[in-house]
Formats: structure tokens, sequence, C-alpha cells
């Protein structure tokens, strides 16, 4: 009796912990969707969306266009994507499959620990190393651009997308890779063709781990990209992401103004892309996913 | 991922709320908020810390975070004062009103902005035009003025800083070139020039000072010609700053909800006192002029 009253509490309390946050993912949503909606009673859609003059503090008529800053936030993450992809199931590979245990067990740990360095630290290190190096390298004046801020998201997102896709590959049954060998495939062969296409769903998971990570990433991109408000043309110009705005500008808004639902309106937009690029991974990782 | 985005804000939050409770003393003690302008915010430490040893009842507490950001903490209620590097905008003045905060203000120092460059840049001097059409983006090489064939490259404050409105209104009279880089705070500016060959910026003269009031290595400070006689004055001349020729000159402000009472009063009394006055100066800001003195005794009489 004893015990089945306690299995039904514990069941419960499970369920209470799963709601919370289901009941604080629609509190933000709600939150964000309730102010930004606002915005739209002093611009036009069109406005908001299709410009690209985000002016809320101005000389003469304030504008609030979100185009360049969508477009800097997607620079910023596709160019940290083009480089931690790449390196990062190239490691994970490296550490399911090639690496000897020993090997392993060193490097793992290292890698995790390149996620505990603070955001700030990685931005400092931008301004100091990497944009000097940037301009001397690509013969710039200055190194405060996209490039400088999607080379250090990728070694932000590095962490989450090794320990994901390693895990993923490592999950794949041996008796997958032993049909492959019996076949007479070496093992790069069996790596390309059978490991990594049956853990795809787990890489993809990881990847968008990745996206995430880059996307909702703020102090780094605001220290390190030179927050220019104009339209990017390339990855040498320099960006103001949709984070960075939201955390330079919330601060001094009064409440209740167009510039405060604006920014409210922002936040939701991230949100949205957050979600949009979670629904598809997930859509994807299904599509992919192995049918043992 | 919030934490991130909400970075910037929870460390002013956080900040503000340990200063405000390690600064927590028994009863009868008075607190005093300030929040608002960078550029002002080592100097109102200075003031208060000086002035908490003189008068153990007063407890005051300063943070930064921008001009725009101490006017909208004096607008939500959230500040006694409000340190601004710029006078309020018509509307945040309206808005004010709306939540019946009535706004007034004492200028209690004086700040001159220096226009930096790289050394290595063969150019010494601007006129006031000049510069507001490099920062407006109409000029875009500096072979335009003589210099080498380098796309310029802008340095500004972010728009929540009042040395960004100050700039754009009294020098720019327009909106900022849209590739003008906003750094987090001054001295970023200051690092970005030493390492920028085509890079130019503004900031507040104390920031390129060392402690013999020289310019410090790295940058070369501009002279900037004055619109009354034409004549190029350097920001490094006290002289020139005192007798207002050297033209980027501006009033640091504070603003209090209505004419400040009490314990407030007497803070920003000394302030402009002979001893606020030296405090100013020694931080390497200027001490206020006789027409602001004159209008500071209305608010403060």
């Amino acid at each position: 009796m004893m015990r089945k009253i306690s299995d039904r509490l514990i069941r419960y309390f499970f369920f209470l912990t799963a709601l919370l946050s289901v009941v604080v993912l629609l509190g933000i949503f709600g939150m964000l969707l309730w102010n930004g909606i606002k915005v739209f009673e002093s611009i036009s859609w069109t406005n908001f969306f299709f410009s690209s003059n985000w002016n809320p503090s101005a000389y003469g008529e304030p504008s609030y266009g979100i185009l360049a800053m969508l477009a800097s936030t997607l620079l910023v993450t596709i160019g940290a994507m083009l480089i931690a992809i790449p390196l990062g199931i190239g490691t994970a590979a490296f550490l399911s499959e090639v690496a000897t245990k020993q090997a392993k067990r060193i490097l793992k740990p290292i890698i995790e620990l390149l996620a505990a360095i603070p955001s700030v630290t990685i931005g400092f290190i931008g301004i100091v190393l990497i944009g000097p190096t940037i301009a001397n390298w690509f013969n710039l004046t200055s190194g405060l651009n996209a490039l400088n801020g999607a080379i250090l998201l990728a070694f932000m997102a590095l962490p989450t997308i090794i320990t994901v896709a390693e895990d993923a590959i490592s999950a794949v049954p041996a008796s997958f890779k032993e049909a492959s060998y019996a076949l007479g495939a070496n093992k790069w062969q069996t790596l390309i063709k059978v490991t990594i296409p049956a853990s795809l769903s787990g890489i993809i998971a990881a990847i968008i781990l990745g996206v995430g990570r880059a996307i909702g990433e703020t102090m780094t991109v605001l220290m390190a990209t030179g927050n220019a408000t104009a339209l990017p043309t390339g990855f040498f110009d320099p960006v103001r992401t949709m984070t960075a705005t939201i955390a330079i500008e919330l601060g001094e808004v009064p409440f209740g103004t167009t510039h405060y639902y604006a920014l409210f309106a922002v936040g939701a937009v991230l949100f949205l892309l957050s979600l949009a690029t979670n629904i598809i991974a997930e859509r994807i990782a299904n599509q992919y996913r192995y049918k043992i | 991922m919030i934490s991130n985005t909400t970075f910037h804000y929870l460390v002013f939050t956080l900040s503000f709320v340990l200063l405000t409770t390690c600064s927590q003393r028994p009863e009868g003690v008075e607190n005093i908020l300030i929040k608002g302008s960078d550029t002002e915010v080592n100097l109102a430490l200075s003031l208060a810390e000086f002035y908490m040893d003189q008068e153990p009842k007063v407890s005051i507490a300063v943070t930064g975070g921008g001009s725009g950001m101490g006017i909208a903490a004096l607008i939500n209620g959230k500040t006694d004062i409000a340190n601004a590097s710029r006078p309020m905008k018509a509307a945040e003045i309206s808005l004010a009103q709306d939540r019946g905060i009535q706004p007034e203000a004492i200028v209690f120092a004086m700040d001159a902005l220096a226009i930096i460059v790289h050394p290595g840049l063969n150019i010494n001097q601007f006129t006031l035009d000049q510069l507001g059409a490099i920062f407006k983006g109409d000029l875009t090489n500096w072979s335009e003025l003589g210099g080498p064939n380098l796309a310029i490259s802008l340095y500004g404050r972010q728009s929540n800083s009042g040395t960004f409105v100050y700039f754009r209104d009294a020098i720019v009279k327009g909106e900022y070139s849209a590739q003008l880089k906003q750094m987090n705070g001054t001295a970023q500016i200051v690092e970005a020039i030493k390492t920028d060959p085509a890079g130019i910026g503004y900031v507040g003269v104390g920031y390129v000072l060392d402690k013999e009031r020289e310019a410090i290595v790295g940058v070369k400070v501009l002279d900037v010609l004055n619109k009354e006689n034409n004549i190029a004055f350097s920001p490094l001349e006290v002289e020139a700053i005192q007798r207002e020729d050297y033209p980027i000159v501006r009033p640091l402000f504070q603003y209090t909800n209505g004419k400040p009472k009490g314990q407030l009063k007497t803070f920003m009394r000394f302030c402009i006192s002979e001893k606020g006055q030296q405090i100013v100066g020694a931080n390497g800001y200027y001490p206020i002029s006789e027409v602001y003195r004159l209008q500071n005794k209305q608010i403060l009489e």
C-alpha cells in the first residue's frame, strides 16, 4: 500500500518537474510575444522585417528595421558552423574510432574544458588576438568583423558538437562495422560509408545544438564583431547581431516605449529562429534515423 | 543561452544589488543612488567616497551603464541622481512628466572629447565640418583628406552612451554612418585605435592622459580648429579647454526628480563646492564655468 502511494507521488513529482520547463518556456515566449506585438501599433511589419535601418535613438526620425541584424546573426552563425562542423565531426570521429583509450582519456576532458571558458574571456581573446591576426592575414585595417565572431563562436560551439557527435558515433552497434569489414571495406571506408551515416541523427542533433549556442551567444559577439549597424556584405564587415543589440539597448529604454517593445519583438524573432532550427533538426534527425 | 542574452543587464543589476545591500547601515542612514554615464562613473565614485568619509550618516551607491541607462532609471523612478553626459531629450522629459517625474539638472563638471587616430596617420588637425563629414560617412577614404589611400575606419560609443549622443548632436549634426563600429566602452575605442592604422574615434580626454597629463603612447591626439577664429587647439592644453577655445567641450549633468532636498541637496552642493571641483580636476575633468554656476544656484538654493 505504502509502496503504491510513494510510487504515485514520485510519478506526480516527475510529471511536475517536466511540466515546469514547459510552463517556463511558454511563459517566456508569451511574454516576448505579448510585449513584442505592441511594436506594430507604431510601425508597420514590412518596415520592421524588411528595412535594414535600425536606429531607435536617431538624430532625426527613429527607425526600427531588423533586416541588418538578422543578416548579421545568420552570417556569424553560418560562418561559425562552416568552421565548427568539419572540425567537430572530425574530432568526434577521431575520438571514437581512431584514438587509443589513453589518448581519448586525456583529450576528451580537455575538449570539454573549452566549454568552461567564460564568454567574456573569449571575447577578449577576439579583441587582442584574433582581431589583429585577421587584420594581418587579410590585409585589413581592423579585425573586428563577422569573421572574428564566427571563429570565436566556432570554438564555443565545438565542445557541444564534439561531445554529442562522439556519443552518437560510439553508439553505432559493432555489428554494423563488423559487417562492413567482413565485406572487405577498410577502416576509412567503414567510417565514411557506414558509421557516420548510421549516426547521422545524432550528428545532426549535435550540429543543431551548436547552432543554438552560436545564435544565442551575446557577450563574445558584442565584444569582437565591431557592432556596426549597416547591412553586412561579407565576412570582413563589422556586424551587430540581434543578441548584441538587445544587450546593448535594453538597459537604456524607458518601459512601454516603441523602442522597448521593438527589443521584445527582436527577442521574439530570436526565439522563433531557435525554435525553427530545432524543429527542422528534429524532422531531419527522424528521417535519417537508422531503423534497426 | 538566456543568461547570456541578459548577461549585460544582469551584471548591472547584480552589482547594483550588491552595492545597495553591502552599504546597508544602521538606522538613520540615508541612501543615495547614483546611476548613469560611464564617463562620469569614476568621478562620481571619487566624489561619493570623499563625501561619505565626511558624512557617516549618508551612504552613496554609484553604478554606470551609460547616460541613457541613468536617464531611463530616473524616468522609471529607480535612482536618486541620474548622471548624464548629455542633456535629456524633449521626448524623455515629456515621458518623465507623464509619470510624475520632474527632471531638474545641475552641471557639476566639464569634459573635453579628444579626437584620436593611429600614430602612423599623417594628419594633424581637423575642422569641425571635416569631423562631421567623416562620422556621417560623407568622407570615406583618408586620401580625400590628404592621408594614405585607406578606407576610414570609424569608432564610436553605443547608443546608450551620452558621448555617442553628444558627439552626434554637436558635431555630426545628422545620423552617424552605419559603418560606425559601436564599441562597448571608451577604453575599447582607445585599444582599437592603437591597432587600426585607418581608425578614428572620440574619447573623453581623461582616457588619453597619463599621470603627468601627457598623451599616452599608441594613439595620436589631433588638434581641432575652433569655429570662431579658425585656430587649431589641442585638448591636451588645460587653458585651451578652460577658455573654451578647444571646440569639443561639454557639460556633465546630474539629474534629479524635482529640486533636490535634504542630504541629496547637500551632496550635490558638495560636488560643485571648491573641494568638489578640486576632485573634478584631479580626475581629468574640468571645473565648471560661471554661467553654469549661476544656473546651478537656481536649483540648489
